[in-house]
Protein backbone atom coordinates (compact mmCIF):
# COMPACT_ATOMS: atom_id res chain seq x y z
CA UNK A 1 0.00 0.00 0.00
CA UNK A 2 2.89 2.61 -0.42
CA UNK A 3 0.77 4.48 -3.24
CA UNK A 4 -1.26 5.47 -0.08
CA UNK A 5 1.14 8.17 0.00
CA UNK A 6 -1.58 10.67 -0.93
CA UNK A 7 -5.30 10.68 0.23
CA UNK A 8 -7.48 9.45 -2.45
CA UNK A 9 -10.79 11.14 -2.09
CA UNK A 10 -13.99 9.83 -2.94
CA UNK A 11 -17.69 11.35 -4.83
CA UNK A 12 -20.54 9.50 -4.22
CA UNK A 13 -23.25 10.10 -6.69
CA UNK A 14 -26.69 8.34 -6.32
CA UNK A 15 -28.08 7.53 -9.55
CA UNK A 16 -31.86 5.97 -9.09
CA UNK A 17 -30.35 3.63 -5.71
CA UNK A 18 -33.09 2.51 -3.17
CA UNK A 19 -30.97 4.19 -0.63
CA UNK A 20 -29.57 0.68 0.79
CA UNK A 21 -26.34 1.64 -0.73
CA UNK A 22 -26.00 4.78 -0.42
CA UNK A 23 -26.39 4.56 3.52
CA UNK A 24 -23.83 1.77 3.62
CA UNK A 25 -20.98 3.90 1.59
CA UNK A 26 -21.63 6.38 4.68
CA UNK A 27 -21.64 3.66 7.39
CA UNK A 28 -18.21 3.04 5.74
CA UNK A 29 -16.83 6.51 6.68
CA UNK A 30 -18.46 6.40 10.25
CA UNK A 31 -16.68 4.84 13.23
CA UNK A 32 -17.16 1.03 13.03
CA UNK A 33 -15.47 0.72 9.30
CA UNK A 34 -14.06 3.84 9.31
CA UNK A 35 -12.17 4.47 5.86
CA UNK A 36 -10.88 8.05 6.84
CA UNK A 37 -8.26 5.49 8.50
CA UNK A 38 -6.86 5.59 4.93
CA UNK A 39 -7.01 9.30 4.35
CA UNK A 40 -10.31 8.39 2.23
CA UNK A 41 -12.19 11.47 2.09
CA UNK A 42 -16.08 11.53 1.23
CA UNK A 43 -16.42 15.24 -0.83
CA UNK A 44 -19.10 17.13 -2.36
CA UNK A 45 -17.38 18.65 -5.33
CA UNK A 46 -16.07 16.14 -7.97
CA UNK A 47 -13.40 18.54 -8.70
CA UNK A 48 -11.83 17.51 -5.79
CA UNK A 49 -12.36 13.61 -5.83
CA UNK A 50 -10.14 10.78 -7.65
CA UNK A 51 -12.84 8.27 -7.13
CA UNK A 52 -16.61 8.34 -8.22
CA UNK A 53 -18.72 5.83 -6.43
CA UNK A 54 -22.16 5.61 -8.30
CA UNK A 55 -25.32 3.51 -6.65
CA UNK A 56 -28.15 2.61 -8.26
CA UNK A 57 -29.22 2.62 -11.93
CA UNK A 58 -29.06 5.08 -14.62
CA UNK A 59 -32.22 6.45 -15.92
CA UNK A 60 -33.26 9.04 -18.28
CA UNK A 61 -33.20 11.92 -15.42
CA UNK A 62 -30.07 11.14 -14.49
CA UNK A 63 -27.94 10.12 -17.06
CA UNK A 64 -26.65 13.78 -17.75
CA UNK A 65 -25.97 14.95 -14.07
CA UNK A 66 -23.76 11.77 -14.19
CA UNK A 67 -22.13 12.48 -17.09
CA UNK A 68 -21.77 16.13 -15.91
CA UNK A 69 -20.67 14.64 -12.31
CA UNK A 70 -17.75 12.28 -14.53
CA UNK A 71 -16.50 14.84 -16.35
CA UNK A 72 -15.89 17.30 -13.42
CA UNK A 73 -13.13 14.40 -11.91
CA UNK A 74 -9.69 15.52 -13.00
CA UNK A 75 -7.54 12.86 -14.51
CA UNK A 76 -6.31 10.03 -13.21
CA UNK A 77 -9.99 8.91 -12.44
CA UNK A 78 -11.77 5.58 -11.08
CA UNK A 79 -15.38 4.51 -11.31
CA UNK A 80 -17.01 2.03 -8.75
CA UNK A 81 -20.06 0.82 -8.92
CA UNK A 82 -21.58 -0.07 -6.04
CA UNK A 83 -24.56 -2.69 -5.88
CA UNK A 84 -26.17 -4.77 -8.33
CA UNK A 85 -28.38 -1.71 -9.59
CA UNK A 86 -24.95 -0.02 -10.52
CA UNK A 87 -23.65 -3.00 -12.05
CA UNK A 88 -26.32 -4.44 -14.21
CA UNK A 89 -29.49 -2.66 -13.17
CA UNK A 90 -30.72 -5.34 -10.68
CA UNK A 91 -33.98 -6.15 -9.58
CA UNK A 92 -34.96 -3.20 -11.43
CA UNK A 93 -33.67 -3.65 -14.72
CA UNK A 94 -37.02 -4.58 -16.46
CA UNK A 95 -38.63 -1.44 -15.87
CA UNK A 96 -39.41 1.26 -18.22
CA UNK A 97 -36.69 3.90 -16.96
CA UNK A 98 -33.79 2.12 -16.60
CA UNK A 99 -31.30 2.10 -18.97
CA UNK A 100 -28.94 -0.64 -16.92
CA UNK A 101 -25.75 -0.27 -15.16
CA UNK A 102 -23.52 2.63 -14.89
CA UNK A 103 -21.56 1.38 -17.68
CA UNK A 104 -24.13 1.97 -20.18
CA UNK A 105 -23.17 5.56 -19.49
CA UNK A 106 -19.45 6.37 -18.28
CA UNK A 107 -16.45 3.95 -18.09
CA UNK A 108 -16.67 1.81 -15.05
CA UNK A 109 -13.50 0.50 -13.24
CA UNK A 110 -14.30 -1.75 -10.45
CA UNK A 111 -18.06 -3.63 -10.08
CA UNK A 112 -19.10 -4.14 -6.37
CA UNK A 113 -22.34 -6.49 -6.53
CA UNK A 114 -24.23 -7.09 -3.52
CA UNK A 115 -28.72 -5.79 -2.32
CA UNK A 116 -27.48 -4.10 -0.35
CA UNK A 117 -23.57 -3.93 -0.72
CA UNK A 118 -22.15 -4.81 2.67
CA UNK A 119 -19.84 -1.83 3.38
CA UNK A 120 -17.11 -4.49 3.89
CA UNK A 121 -16.86 -4.87 0.06
CA UNK A 122 -17.51 -1.83 -0.67
CA UNK A 123 -14.12 -1.22 1.16
CA UNK A 124 -13.01 -3.63 -1.10
CA UNK A 125 -13.75 -2.41 -3.92
CA UNK A 126 -12.43 0.86 -3.44
CA UNK A 127 -9.09 -0.32 -2.35
CA UNK A 128 -9.11 -2.20 -5.77
CA UNK A 129 -9.86 0.54 -7.59
CA UNK A 130 -6.70 2.37 -5.67
CA UNK A 131 -4.76 0.03 -7.50
CA UNK A 132 -6.08 0.81 -10.87
CA UNK A 133 -5.99 4.80 -9.88
CA UNK A 134 -2.08 3.97 -9.41
CA UNK A 135 -1.40 2.40 -13.06
CA UNK A 136 -3.58 5.34 -14.56
CA UNK A 137 -1.45 7.58 -13.09
CA UNK A 138 1.89 5.88 -14.14
CA UNK A 139 0.85 5.41 -17.30
CA UNK A 140 -0.28 9.53 -17.77
CA UNK A 141 3.30 10.46 -16.65
CA UNK A 142 5.40 7.60 -18.90
CA UNK A 143 2.85 9.51 -21.98
CA UNK A 144 4.50 13.14 -20.33
CA UNK A 145 7.33 11.94 -20.19
CA UNK A 146 7.97 13.05 -16.39
CA UNK A 147 10.21 10.94 -14.13
CA UNK A 148 8.05 8.61 -11.58
CA UNK A 149 7.77 10.21 -8.24
CA UNK A 150 6.10 7.56 -5.95
CA UNK A 151 2.36 8.89 -4.94
CA UNK A 152 3.48 12.36 -6.71
CA UNK A 153 0.43 14.19 -8.12
CA UNK A 154 0.04 14.43 -11.64
CA UNK B 1 -37.08 46.23 -6.00
CA UNK B 2 -34.01 43.74 -5.22
CA UNK B 3 -32.95 41.90 -8.07
CA UNK B 4 -34.13 38.19 -7.93
CA UNK B 5 -31.68 35.27 -8.31
CA UNK B 6 -32.27 32.00 -9.17
CA UNK B 7 -30.10 29.27 -7.28
CA UNK B 8 -29.94 25.77 -8.36
CA UNK B 9 -29.50 23.71 -5.18
CA UNK B 10 -28.66 19.43 -6.13
CA UNK B 11 -29.34 17.28 -7.41
CA UNK B 12 -25.81 16.15 -6.58
CA UNK B 13 -25.25 18.78 -3.80
CA UNK B 14 -23.09 17.91 -0.49
CA UNK B 15 -25.71 17.93 1.95
CA UNK B 16 -27.90 15.87 0.21
CA UNK B 17 -27.26 12.44 0.28
CA UNK B 18 -29.79 11.82 -2.16
CA UNK B 19 -30.70 13.95 -5.80
CA UNK B 20 -33.56 16.28 -6.15
CA UNK B 21 -33.27 19.79 -7.12
CA UNK B 22 -34.97 22.90 -5.77
CA UNK B 23 -34.28 25.84 -7.83
CA UNK B 24 -34.10 29.10 -4.83
CA UNK B 25 -35.60 32.69 -6.26
CA UNK B 26 -33.37 34.84 -3.62
CA UNK B 27 -33.77 37.97 -2.69
CA UNK B 28 -30.21 38.79 -1.51
CA UNK B 29 -29.88 36.11 1.04
CA UNK B 30 -33.66 35.34 1.47
CA UNK B 31 -35.89 32.62 0.30
CA UNK B 32 -38.53 34.25 -1.57
CA UNK B 33 -39.62 30.69 -3.22
CA UNK B 34 -38.30 27.63 -3.97
CA UNK B 35 -38.87 25.47 -6.90
CA UNK B 36 -39.00 21.52 -6.80
CA UNK B 37 -38.22 18.97 -9.58
CA UNK B 38 -38.10 15.53 -8.82
CA UNK B 39 -37.37 12.54 -11.09
CA UNK B 40 -33.71 11.54 -11.05
CA UNK B 41 -34.42 8.01 -9.18
CA UNK B 42 -37.95 7.16 -10.72
CA UNK B 43 -37.56 3.53 -12.10
CA UNK B 44 -41.01 2.74 -12.79
CA UNK B 45 -41.19 -0.33 -10.97
CA UNK B 46 -44.75 -0.55 -10.11
CA UNK B 47 -45.01 -1.41 -13.32
CA UNK B 48 -43.21 -4.44 -12.66
CA UNK B 49 -46.39 -5.92 -11.36
CA UNK B 50 -47.19 -7.13 -14.47
CA UNK B 51 -43.97 -9.28 -15.21
CA UNK B 52 -43.62 -10.71 -11.24
CA UNK B 53 -45.68 -12.51 -9.53
CA UNK B 54 -47.32 -11.04 -6.73
CA UNK B 55 -45.70 -12.99 -4.01
CA UNK B 56 -42.04 -12.35 -5.97
CA UNK B 57 -43.37 -8.67 -5.75
CA UNK B 58 -42.70 -8.36 -1.88
CA UNK B 59 -38.96 -7.94 -2.82
CA UNK B 60 -39.19 -5.51 -4.96
CA UNK B 61 -41.81 -3.51 -3.01
CA UNK B 62 -39.24 -3.75 0.04
CA UNK B 63 -36.32 -1.90 -2.52
CA UNK B 64 -38.60 1.24 -2.82
CA UNK B 65 -36.75 2.32 -0.08
CA UNK B 66 -33.35 1.13 1.72
CA UNK B 67 -33.94 3.05 4.75
CA UNK B 68 -37.60 1.95 5.76
CA UNK B 69 -37.29 -1.33 3.71
CA UNK B 70 -38.72 -3.53 6.28
CA UNK B 71 -41.95 -1.56 6.50
CA UNK B 72 -42.39 -1.37 3.15
CA UNK B 73 -42.20 -4.69 2.37
CA UNK B 74 -44.52 -5.69 5.42
CA UNK B 75 -47.22 -3.17 4.21
CA UNK B 76 -47.55 -5.05 1.01
CA UNK B 77 -48.09 -7.68 2.39
CA UNK B 78 -50.48 -6.56 4.24
CA UNK B 79 -52.39 -5.64 1.37
CA UNK B 80 -52.69 -8.43 -0.44
CA UNK B 81 -53.73 -10.11 3.38
CA UNK B 82 -56.47 -8.12 3.36
CA UNK B 83 -58.16 -9.30 -0.03
CA UNK B 84 -56.92 -12.82 -0.05
CA UNK B 85 -58.54 -12.73 3.86
CA UNK B 86 -55.04 -14.48 5.17
CA UNK B 87 -55.19 -14.76 8.96
CA UNK B 88 -51.43 -13.93 9.86
CA UNK B 89 -50.65 -15.94 13.03
CA UNK B 90 -49.93 -13.96 16.12
CA UNK B 91 -46.09 -14.66 16.52
CA UNK B 92 -45.90 -13.48 12.95
CA UNK B 93 -47.60 -10.17 13.63
CA UNK B 94 -45.66 -9.43 17.03
CA UNK B 95 -42.19 -9.81 15.00
CA UNK B 96 -43.48 -7.97 12.17
CA UNK B 97 -43.83 -5.05 14.90
CA UNK B 98 -40.16 -5.75 16.06
CA UNK B 99 -38.59 -5.53 12.96
CA UNK B 100 -40.48 -2.46 12.41
CA UNK B 101 -39.64 -1.19 15.04
CA UNK B 102 -35.93 -1.81 15.10
CA UNK B 103 -36.34 -0.26 11.47
CA UNK B 104 -37.48 2.88 12.80
CA UNK B 105 -34.58 3.23 15.46
CA UNK B 106 -32.30 2.33 12.51
CA UNK B 107 -33.92 5.44 10.74
CA UNK B 108 -34.40 8.00 13.42
CA UNK B 109 -30.24 7.68 14.01
CA UNK B 110 -29.61 7.60 10.96
CA UNK B 111 -31.36 11.03 9.97
CA UNK B 112 -30.15 12.44 13.74
CA UNK B 113 -26.64 11.82 11.96
CA UNK B 114 -27.57 13.50 8.70
CA UNK B 115 -29.20 16.00 10.60
CA UNK B 116 -26.06 16.91 12.74
CA UNK B 117 -23.91 16.96 9.89
CA UNK B 118 -26.28 19.49 8.02
CA UNK B 119 -25.68 22.03 10.67
CA UNK B 120 -21.64 21.46 10.20
CA UNK B 121 -21.39 19.11 13.67
CA UNK B 122 -19.80 16.42 12.50
CA UNK B 123 -18.57 14.43 16.22
CA UNK B 124 -22.49 14.32 16.56
CA UNK B 125 -23.14 12.74 13.33
CA UNK B 126 -20.39 10.20 14.01
CA UNK B 127 -21.65 9.80 16.80
CA UNK B 128 -25.39 8.95 15.91
CA UNK B 129 -23.66 6.07 13.14
CA UNK B 130 -21.84 4.57 16.08
CA UNK B 131 -25.16 3.65 17.85
CA UNK B 132 -27.25 3.14 15.26
CA UNK B 133 -24.65 0.06 14.31
CA UNK B 134 -25.73 -1.68 17.21
CA UNK B 135 -29.31 -1.68 15.87
CA UNK B 136 -28.16 -3.30 11.99
CA UNK B 137 -26.25 -5.77 14.26
CA UNK B 138 -29.65 -6.82 15.34
CA UNK B 139 -31.15 -7.09 11.91
CA UNK B 140 -28.58 -8.69 10.93
CA UNK B 141 -28.28 -11.10 13.58
CA UNK B 142 -32.22 -12.29 13.19
CA UNK B 143 -32.95 -11.17 9.16
CA UNK B 144 -29.79 -11.76 7.98
CA UNK B 145 -29.82 -8.26 5.98
CA UNK B 146 -28.32 -5.06 7.54
CA UNK B 147 -30.84 -2.52 5.51
CA UNK B 148 -32.58 -4.77 3.41
CA UNK B 149 -33.56 -7.68 5.08
CA UNK B 150 -36.37 -9.47 3.27
CA UNK B 151 -37.77 -11.16 5.99
CA UNK B 152 -41.62 -10.20 5.28
CA UNK B 153 -43.81 -12.45 3.42
CA UNK B 154 -46.92 -12.86 2.01
CA UNK B 155 -48.98 -15.20 5.28
CA UNK B 156 -46.54 -14.30 7.83
CA UNK B 157 -42.82 -13.75 8.15
CA UNK B 158 -39.46 -15.74 6.59
CA UNK B 159 -38.06 -16.09 9.85
CA UNK B 160 -38.58 -16.74 13.40
CA UNK B 161 -36.35 -15.36 16.63
CA UNK B 162 -35.43 -17.68 19.72
CA UNK B 163 -36.57 -16.96 23.02
CA UNK B 164 -32.83 -16.55 24.24
CA UNK B 165 -32.27 -14.37 21.42
CA UNK B 166 -35.58 -12.19 22.28
CA UNK B 167 -34.18 -12.37 25.70
CA UNK B 168 -30.55 -10.87 24.63
CA UNK B 169 -31.95 -8.20 22.29
CA UNK B 170 -34.27 -6.72 25.46
CA UNK B 171 -30.95 -6.84 27.17
CA UNK B 172 -29.20 -4.73 24.72
CA UNK B 173 -32.24 -2.30 24.81
CA UNK B 174 -30.82 -0.95 28.13
CA UNK B 175 -27.29 -0.19 26.95
CA UNK B 176 -29.21 1.32 23.72
CA UNK B 177 -31.30 3.46 25.69
CA UNK B 178 -28.51 4.91 27.92
CA UNK B 179 -26.33 5.35 24.67
CA UNK B 180 -29.19 7.19 23.06
CA UNK B 181 -29.86 9.31 26.17
CA UNK B 182 -26.16 10.78 25.55
CA UNK B 183 -26.63 11.03 22.49
CA UNK B 184 -30.62 12.66 22.05
CA UNK B 185 -29.15 15.47 24.94
CA UNK B 186 -26.55 16.80 23.17
CA UNK B 187 -29.49 17.63 20.44
CA UNK B 188 -32.01 19.09 22.54
CA UNK B 189 -29.88 20.55 25.59
CA UNK B 190 -27.03 21.81 23.26
CA UNK B 191 -27.05 26.00 22.91
CA UNK B 192 -25.47 25.62 19.90
CA UNK B 193 -27.52 23.10 18.23
CA UNK B 194 -30.52 25.19 19.56
CA UNK B 195 -29.05 28.36 18.18
CA UNK B 196 -29.20 26.71 14.62
CA UNK B 197 -32.52 24.88 14.87
CA UNK B 198 -34.90 27.42 17.16
CA UNK B 199 -37.73 29.13 14.96
CA UNK B 200 -36.01 27.73 11.93
CA UNK B 201 -38.48 26.54 9.34
CA UNK B 202 -41.80 27.11 11.45
CA UNK B 203 -44.54 25.19 9.93
CA UNK B 204 -47.83 26.03 11.57
CA UNK B 205 -50.11 23.34 12.73
CA UNK B 206 -53.05 24.64 9.94
CA UNK B 207 -50.02 24.33 7.15
CA UNK B 208 -49.14 21.18 8.77
CA UNK B 209 -53.04 20.00 8.43
CA UNK B 210 -53.52 21.83 4.81
CA UNK B 211 -50.92 20.91 3.05
CA UNK B 212 -51.21 17.26 4.00
CA UNK B 213 -47.40 17.06 6.06
CA UNK B 214 -47.49 13.59 7.83
CA UNK B 215 -45.20 11.94 10.31
CA UNK B 216 -42.86 13.67 12.53
CA UNK B 217 -43.12 16.54 10.64
CA UNK B 218 -47.28 17.16 11.32
CA UNK B 219 -46.14 15.93 15.05
CA UNK B 220 -43.98 18.56 15.33
CA UNK B 221 -46.37 21.03 14.38
CA UNK B 222 -48.38 20.00 16.61
CA UNK B 223 -50.84 17.77 14.53
CA UNK B 224 -51.46 14.69 16.89
CA UNK B 225 -51.14 11.91 13.66
CA UNK B 226 -49.85 8.17 13.75
CA UNK B 227 -50.94 5.41 11.80
CA UNK B 228 -49.57 3.12 14.44
CA UNK B 229 -52.49 4.34 16.71
CA UNK B 230 -55.51 2.85 14.49
CA UNK B 231 -53.79 -0.31 15.52
CA UNK B 232 -52.94 -2.37 12.58
CA UNK B 233 -50.55 -5.45 13.10
CA UNK B 234 -49.83 -6.54 16.61
CA UNK B 235 -50.00 -2.54 17.59
CA UNK B 236 -53.83 -2.17 19.01
CA UNK B 237 -51.84 -4.58 22.05
CA UNK B 238 -49.34 -2.62 22.91
CA UNK B 239 -49.37 0.63 24.64
CA UNK B 240 -47.54 3.76 23.24
CA UNK B 241 -47.45 7.15 23.75
CA UNK B 242 -47.89 9.63 20.72
CA UNK B 243 -44.90 12.06 21.11
CA UNK B 244 -46.10 15.64 19.61
CA UNK B 245 -44.33 18.76 20.09
CA UNK B 246 -46.06 22.50 19.60
CA UNK B 247 -43.20 24.59 17.74
CA UNK B 248 -43.55 23.69 14.23
CA UNK B 249 -39.25 24.47 14.02
CA UNK B 250 -36.82 22.09 13.03
CA UNK B 251 -36.17 21.95 16.70
CA UNK B 252 -39.48 20.48 17.32
CA UNK B 253 -39.50 17.61 14.45
CA UNK B 254 -35.65 17.04 15.90
CA UNK B 255 -37.85 16.83 19.34
CA UNK B 256 -40.14 14.11 18.34
CA UNK B 257 -37.77 12.43 16.46
CA UNK B 258 -35.27 12.05 19.42
CA UNK B 259 -38.42 11.05 21.86
CA UNK B 260 -39.92 8.61 19.15
CA UNK B 261 -36.32 6.43 19.70
CA UNK B 262 -37.35 6.10 23.02
CA UNK B 263 -40.88 5.11 22.12
CA UNK B 264 -39.48 2.27 19.22
CA UNK B 265 -37.72 0.50 22.48
CA UNK B 266 -40.59 0.83 24.83
CA UNK B 267 -42.54 -0.81 21.98
CA UNK B 268 -40.20 -3.76 21.37
CA UNK B 269 -39.51 -4.68 24.86
CA UNK B 270 -43.61 -4.76 25.39
CA UNK B 271 -43.82 -6.78 22.00
CA UNK B 272 -40.58 -9.18 23.08
CA UNK B 273 -42.67 -9.59 26.40
CA UNK B 274 -46.25 -10.56 24.90
CA UNK B 275 -45.03 -12.43 22.05
CA UNK B 276 -46.69 -16.18 21.97
CA UNK B 277 -45.44 -19.29 20.45
CA UNK B 278 -47.10 -20.54 17.64
CA UNK B 279 -46.45 -20.90 13.95
CA UNK B 280 -45.09 -17.83 11.75
CA UNK B 281 -46.50 -18.09 8.57
CA UNK B 282 -49.29 -19.63 6.83
CA UNK B 283 -50.14 -21.00 3.16
CA UNK B 284 -50.81 -18.85 0.70
CA UNK B 285 -53.10 -20.05 -2.18
CA UNK B 286 -55.24 -18.89 -4.66
CA UNK B 287 -54.41 -15.25 -6.25
CA UNK B 288 -56.00 -11.69 -4.99
CA UNK B 289 -58.60 -10.51 -6.80
CA UNK B 290 -60.02 -7.28 -5.55
CA UNK B 291 -58.29 -3.66 -4.11
CA UNK B 292 -57.17 -2.29 -1.48
CA UNK B 293 -55.57 0.71 0.48
CA UNK B 294 -53.08 -0.35 3.41
CA UNK B 295 -51.64 2.74 5.55
CA UNK B 296 -49.25 2.47 8.05
CA UNK B 297 -46.40 4.28 9.74
CA UNK B 298 -43.21 4.66 8.52
CA UNK B 299 -40.55 6.78 10.48
CA UNK B 300 -41.08 9.38 8.37
CA UNK B 301 -45.16 9.33 8.12
CA UNK B 302 -47.89 8.04 6.74
CA UNK B 303 -47.24 5.15 3.91
CA UNK B 304 -49.97 4.14 1.41
CA UNK B 305 -49.79 1.18 -0.62
CA UNK B 306 -52.51 0.07 -2.52
CA UNK B 307 -53.32 -2.56 -4.37
CA UNK B 308 -55.55 -3.81 -7.09
CA UNK B 309 -55.93 -7.73 -8.11
CA UNK B 310 -57.59 -9.29 -10.95
CA UNK B 311 -57.82 -12.90 -9.66
CA UNK B 312 -54.33 -14.46 -11.40
CA UNK B 313 -50.42 -14.28 -9.92
CA UNK B 314 -49.92 -11.12 -11.66
CA UNK B 315 -51.46 -7.89 -9.91
CA UNK B 316 -53.12 -5.04 -11.79
CA UNK B 317 -51.62 -2.39 -10.10
CA UNK B 318 -49.55 -1.01 -7.57
CA UNK B 319 -49.30 2.01 -6.15
CA UNK B 320 -46.97 3.32 -3.44
CA UNK B 321 -47.30 6.83 -1.87
CA UNK B 322 -44.83 7.95 0.13
CA UNK B 323 -44.34 10.40 3.48
CA UNK B 324 -42.06 12.55 1.54
CA UNK B 325 -44.04 13.30 -1.46
CA UNK B 326 -46.50 14.66 0.97
CA UNK B 327 -44.00 16.57 3.09
CA UNK B 328 -42.65 18.03 -0.18
CA UNK B 329 -45.41 20.87 -0.44
CA UNK B 330 -44.72 21.65 3.59
CA UNK B 331 -41.46 21.88 2.67
CA UNK B 332 -41.74 24.41 -0.10
CA UNK B 333 -43.72 26.50 2.11
CA UNK B 334 -41.51 27.02 5.13
CA UNK B 335 -38.39 27.53 2.89
CA UNK B 336 -40.39 30.44 1.41
CA UNK B 337 -39.00 33.51 3.75
CA UNK B 338 -36.24 32.04 5.34
CA UNK B 339 -32.23 32.30 4.97
CA UNK B 340 -30.41 31.03 2.44
CA UNK B 341 -27.90 29.29 4.87
CA UNK B 342 -30.57 27.29 6.64
CA UNK B 343 -31.80 25.83 3.19
CA UNK B 344 -29.33 22.46 4.30
CA UNK B 345 -31.21 22.41 7.54
CA UNK B 346 -34.63 23.02 6.76
CA UNK B 347 -34.71 20.61 4.09
CA UNK B 348 -33.01 18.12 6.11
CA UNK B 349 -35.80 18.53 9.14
CA UNK B 350 -38.37 16.84 7.12
CA UNK B 351 -36.30 13.68 6.67
CA UNK B 352 -36.76 13.69 2.89
CA UNK B 353 -36.00 9.89 1.12
CA UNK B 354 -36.15 10.82 -2.52
CA UNK B 355 -36.00 7.00 -3.32
CA UNK B 356 -39.64 6.80 -1.81
CA UNK B 357 -40.70 9.49 -3.36
CA UNK B 358 -39.74 8.71 -7.41
CA UNK B 359 -40.33 4.66 -6.70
Amino acid sequence: MTYLAKSPWIVHYNGSSCNGCDIEILAALTPVFDVERFGIINTGNPKHADILLVTGSVNSQNREPLKNVYDQIPDPKVVVAIGICATSGGIFRECYNVYGGTDTTIPVDVYVPGCAARPESIIDGVVKALGILEEKRKKIQEKAGEPLKAGGAV
Amino acid sequence: MTKQIIVPFGPQHPVLPEPIHLDLVLEDERVIDAVPSIGYIHRGFEKLVEKREFTEYTYIAERTCGICSFIHGATYCQAIEQIMNIEVPERAQYLRVIWSEYSRLHSHLLWLGLFADAFGFENLFMGAWRIRERVLDVLEQTTGGRVIQGSAKIGGVRRDISGEKLDAMVKDLDILDREMKDLTTVFLEDESVKHRLRNVGILSREDAYHLGAVGPTARGSGAAFDLRMTGYGAYDRLNFQLVTDSCGDCYSRCLVRAKELFTSTDLIRQAAKKIPDGPIDVKVTGAPNGEFFMRAEQPRGELVHYVKGNGTKFLARSRIRTPTLTNIPPLVKILQGCELADVPVIVLSIDPCISCTER
